[in-house]
């Protein structure tokens, strides 16, 4: 029997369905969502200061300089484990880092934050989730990098470990802060 | 054994959807949309589980998101627009066209056509007439007459 080569063809479009789907479902994480928030000016919000019941903050105390928001609750895990590196950074950087109280009760936020220490310049309360969901944010802890405009560059989701601090938080910090000087 | 295996079945299923959210529309039609847009939106937080069947936290807050859009007056067409600007592609069940998505879109459409000309080329490639022995026929002949009886 002779060998026909059009045979191969299908095997072909195989293997080219293998390397496509291999890409698709092999290399990234499935549960990492892009955002597409990024260079869209952060979210309109009117919300509650944390520690100052009554106070509203708005977009205009979070904007002016680079800064960090960070979406934390007490009911989330991670946090606990990206705390001490967060109180790092606003301890050893002038990097104003923001926190977004999301879908929490004020008692147990006020008192986490008295055992773990606070971080955060001020903390927003979004009990209803509001601006987590104007932020596309679907679980947490998650933090945006803003430059001194108040437009979201940057997205990091999962807990802020010093390798993610020094590799690419840090560097997109960088390069805002020069940018905004130049 | 119908009736056996149903009753297993009844015993076993596990209930998958999320606990009922009571959220009263005034009428039957807002309700309908309700149901087809939690159906047709993902839960962000899972893989593969639409906004009507997670319990997850963000799933509860869209779908009283979505809840309270309908009242607001709002289209279908609104409230996926705002799912889409916060949350991307992933959301939708059934991607907008264009960028990344124009594969999911085109691709079938294009196999199907190769496979058209496959066919197509295969279909009017001329048939080999093959030659056979007065022996070989012979054998199929008495095969034949075996297979009959």
């Amino acid at each position: 029997m002779t060998f026909n080569k059009s045979l191969l063809i299908p095997l072909g479009v195989f293997a080219l369905m293998v390397v496509f789907l291999a890409l698709g479902f092999g290399l990234k994480d499935p549960r990492l969502l892009p955002s597409v928030l990024i260079d869209k000016p952060f979210p309109k919000f009117e919300l509650e200061d944390l520690r100052q019941p009554g106070r509203l903050r708005t977009i205009a105390d979070i904007s002016g300089e680079v800064s960090l928001v960070n979406v934390w609750a007490t009911w989330c895990f991670n946090c606990l484990i990206e705390h001490p590196e967060l109180l790092r950074i606003s301890r050893e950087t002038d990097v104003p880092l923001y926190g977004v109280n999301y879908n929490d009760d004020n008692a147990k936020a006020l008192s986490w934050l008295a055992r773990h220490e606070n971080p955060y310049e001020f903390s927003i309360v979004d009990d209803k989730g509001t601006l987590a969901i104007d932020l596309g944010v679907y679980g947490a802890p998650e933090t945006f990098v803003l430059d001194a405009n108040g437009v979201i560059r940057f997205r990091h989701v999962g807990p802020v470990t010093p390798e993610v601090w020094r590799q690419t938080l840090l560097p997109v910090v960088e390069h805002l802060q020069g940018m905004s000087d130049g | 054994m119908v009736r056996v295996l149903m009753a297993i079945m009844l015993v076993t299923s596990v209930n998958c959807f999320a606990a009922i959210d009571a959220y009263p529309f005034p009428d039957e039609q807002l309700q309908q949309r309700y149901n087809g847009l939690i159906d047709e939106l993902r839960c962000p937080q899972c893989l593969n589980t639409n906004l009507a069947g997670s319990d997850a936290m963000i799933a509860q807050d869209l779908r009283r998101e979505v809840h309270r859009m309908l009242l607001d007056g709002d289209t279908d067409d609104e409230i996926l627009s705002f799912m889409y600007e916060r949350y991307g592609d992933f959301i939708l069940y059934r991607p907008r066209l264009g960028g990344g998505t124009l594969v999911l879109w085109l691709g079938p459409l294009l196999l199907l056509m190769l496979a058209a000309i496959a066919w197509f080329r295969l279909a009017r490639a001329k048939p080999k007439v093959l030659e056979i022995s007065s022996d070989e026929q012979a054998r199929l002949d008495k095969l034949f007459v075996e297979g009959d009886s």
